[in-house]
């Protein structure tokens, strides 16, 4: 670390997770200076970060690291969905033509001492081939062919490459799952907030999600303690995605693998969810990521486990179902209260032979 | 019906139709009730009223007399006109409980009850809401493998367990062979078109010891529908190094067929000879985690579904290891998807210990290769004796 000021510069301040951590960042005591870069200035209020106005995609941002002498870069500008940046092409260039540019500008920056990279667990896949938990050396089981899988691996490429012509820079790679939280607003959050949420008939996905809270508890972690390495973040436990629904309480329909494809590029084009080949295969297939080494090595312990995050994030949502539940209830109330959980039940699930 | 009465329906021999009289035939006269048809119909329930009653089928063709028949008398002393003016059933009466008084329904309800879950009705009524309402909020933990524990126990072992005790009367040998607790390999051969042994493992382990075996399925289960969704539930993960490793390092119990879809989908000549163990992966597995490795020999399952011919090139377009075709299956349908009652024996030899071989053994592929034979022998010669004890197929 550099003996004297602390300089975080912070990719990708326009969307609302990266503006946020940004100013978790500035208020954190072990940094002192904080700049924010994106092509769009951020909506809200961005507190002590001073905002550059930047494209990563060209080496403007090497003139910005070498003159506010920063020490610390933060890349947080990998978008899995292309909404308001345009199509496809636009993703891919602002992830993948974005990430060269800013690590080839830190390369020659002699300042830069510490490159945090926020990735994604999405780089692992989903296919019922995985093992039930992926650990941070573990090779996707069949390799990404297109979209947000495709670009982070590429992506975690160029950051070993990086950190392979970089020796002294400490790279800390950050796999993050689902993040999900009251105001998150992505692919998978948007698919949960559909009032009547479609399901792959026959499969139920063991899904794992991160707190938004958690995730910029992680990046100051990283930013603060300088701990080289890649780490697999996430709650703990593990949500099916069954039993996630019937904590939204809201109904699902389940249908047939293709048919869920075919609604979701309707729900594309309609801009209500957004539906990738690798969302519905993750919806389908499910991924857990082993989290020994982020407890072990980088030493972090999430405050939220998967079932209380998303719990954080049903709270905001209006149940659009939930009868049975009320009707239960309502049987309940009638009958003498249960002393406690005893495993006494079904009249036969007693008998042993 | 002994005496035979002639319905006029038809011809009588005569050609009905397209004789150009611009009348219409016997048949869809005698049919529509005309002014000829009155004279019997209104004969028969007199002749025999029993019948009328009793076959209620035999009125609906003709409505006009079964309007007449049908009203209860209270009806008709009221007014009789219009009872016979109006349709002779109507369904909106018919719904289901509407002239129940709901005394008699929370009667009913609490004799069922009774009846279910004995004298203490109210609080074992109370747990089950209770627990069904945990199931409906999602108020329930799944371990990391999606293995869902209250499931497994109340509804697949209890709807496995008849199935086991009953039909297949499963005899347990050497149970004491499985540890009570810490990590443990059970590796057993395979065999029967569709692993119910496998099922049946799991039930009889669970019942005998009160342990979960976590069976390790090949990647097929895990891409179809359903089943995928079953075997998660149940505690199986996929046959890969990691978790079996990851399971063991956790203290489980863990299966493993390391005959795959070479044992169950072999032919049934072929029955009680162990096929090829792979490639000794589960060997390598115990090793690095020092776990013993518990031989288990099968007999019964061989039987339940003789595999006598096997469609391999409808199974490649199905995308299937092999389509079988057995003496009930497809053709009784359904029906052929009934196991047959074969005898079954489970033994349980002693267990092999890897703790004694040095760290480094799990990379000695001969070292690996002696243990997997080992096992192999094991399981193959107890399967003979065993076949030696057993009185007979399904006794």
């Amino acid at each position: 670390m550099a003996s004297g000021e602390r300089v975080v510069l912070v990719t990708g301040v326009s969307r609302d997770l990266g503006r946020r951590s940004a100013r978790a960042l500035a208020a954190d005591p072990s940094v002192d200076r904080v700049i924010g870069v994106d092509v769009v200035p951020p909506r809200g209020d961005v507190g002590d970060v001073s905002f550059v106005r930047a494209d990563i995609r060209n080496p403007v941002i090497a003139k910005v690291i070498a003159k506010e002498n920063v020490d610390t870069v933060v890349h947080m500008s990998v978008i899995s969905t292309p909404g308001s940046a345009g199509g496809r092409g636009t993703m891919k260039e602002l992830n993948v033509i974005g990430t060269m540019q800013l690590l080839a500008a830190c390369q020659k920056a002699p300042s830069v001492q510490h490159l945090v990279v926020k990735s994604t667990t999405t780089m692992y896949g989903a296919s019922n081939r995985d093992p039930a938990m992926f650990t941070e050396d573990m090779e996707p089981r069949r390799g990404a062919r297109s979209g947000y899988a495709k670009d982070v691996a590429e992506i975690e490429g160029y950051v070993r490459g990086f950190a392979r012509r970089r020796p002294d820079v400490r790279v800390t790679t950050l796999r993050c799952a689902n993040v999900i939280g009251p105001h998150v607003v992505s692919p998978l959050t948007s698919y949960f907030r559909l009032p009547v949420i479609p399901t792959v008939l026959g499969f139920d996905a063991r899904l794992q999600f991160l707190h938004e809270q958690d995730l910029m508890d992680v990046l100051i972690h990283a930013v603060r303690h300088d701990l080289p390495g890649t780490f697999n973040i996430a709650g703990d436990g593990i949500l099916m995605l069954s039993q996630a629904l019937r904590r939204l309480k809201r109904p699902s329909v389940p249908m047939p693998g293709l048919a869920v494809g075919g609604l979701g590029s309707l729900l594309r084009s309609a801009r209500l969810a957004d539906f990738s080949p690798e969302q519905l295969s993750f919806l389908t297939y499910g991924r857990g990521v082993d989290t020994t080494r982020m407890r072990e090595q980088l030493g972090f312990e999430p405050a939220f486990t998967t079932t209380e995050a998303f719990d954080d994030f049903a709270v905001g949502l209006t149940p659009t179902g939930g009868r049975v539940e009320r009707a239960l209830t309502a049987a309940l109330d009638q009958l003498p209260p249960v002393p406690d959980d005893a495993p006494a039940l079904h009249p036969v699930g007693d008998r042993r032979g | 019906m002994g005496d035979a009465e002639i319905i006029p329906i038809g011809t009588r021999g005569r050609p009905g139709r397209g004789q150009g009289s611009g009348r219409p035939s016997a048949a869809s006269r005698s049919l529509a009730g005309g002014t000829r048809k009155t004279g019997p119909a209104k004969e028969r329930p007199a002749a025999r009223p029993a019948d009328a009653e009793a076959d209620p089928s035999a009125d609906s063709p003709r409505p006009q007399p079964a309007s007449t028949t049908e009203p209860p008398a209270a009806e008709v002393r009221e007014v009789p006109a219009a009872a016979r003016r109006r349709p002779p059933a109507r369904t909106e009466e018919r719904t289901p409980g509407s002239g129940i008084p709901a005394r008699d329904w929370l009667a009913a309800f609490q004799s069922a009850s009774r009846e279910l879950f004995g004298d203490q009705w109210e609080p074992q009524l109370a747990r089950f809401l209770a627990f069904l309402r945990r199931r409906v909020t999602g108020d329930y933990v799944v371990d990391e493998y999606g293995f869902d524990q209250e499931i497994t126990e109340r509804f697949f072992m209890t709807a496995l367990r008849p199935i086991a005790q009953k039909w297949f009367r499963i005899e347990v040998r050497g149970i004491e062979n499985i540890p009570s607790e810490g990590g443990a390999l059970v590796v057993s051969n395979h065999s029967g078109t569709i692993p119910v042994d496998g099922l049946m493992t799991m039930v009889t382990i669970h019942d005998h010891t009160g342990r979960f075996l976590r069976p390790l399925g090949a990647d097929l289960v895990f891409k179809s529908p359903v089943v995928s969704t079953l075997a998660r539930k149940g505690g199986t993960t996929l046959a890969c190094n990691e978790d079996a490793e990851r399971l063991l390092r956790g203290g489980e119990l863990v299966g493993v067929w390391p005959e795959g879809f070479k044992g169950i989908g072999k032919p049934y000549a072929e029955r009680y000879k162990l096929q090829r163990f792979g490639r000794g992966g589960f060997v390598s597995a115990a090793l690095r985690t020092q776990v013993p490795i518990i031989p288990l020999s099968v007999v019964g399952a061989e039987e339940i579904y003789p595999l006598v011919a096997n469609l391999p090139s409808l199974a490649r377009v199905l995308g299937l290891p092999y389509l079988p075709i057995t003496p009930l299956f497809p053709w009784l349908g359904p029906l052929g998807m009934v196991p047959l009652p074969s005898k079954w024996l489970l033994e349980f030899g002693e267990p092999i210990r890897t703790d004694e071989y040095d760290a480094g053994a799990a990379e000695d592929p001969m070292l690996v290769f002696n243990v997997t034979d080992e096992v192999r022998e094991t399981i193959q010669s107890t399967l003979y004796s065993l076949l030696v004890q057993r009185q007979s197929v399904f006794r």
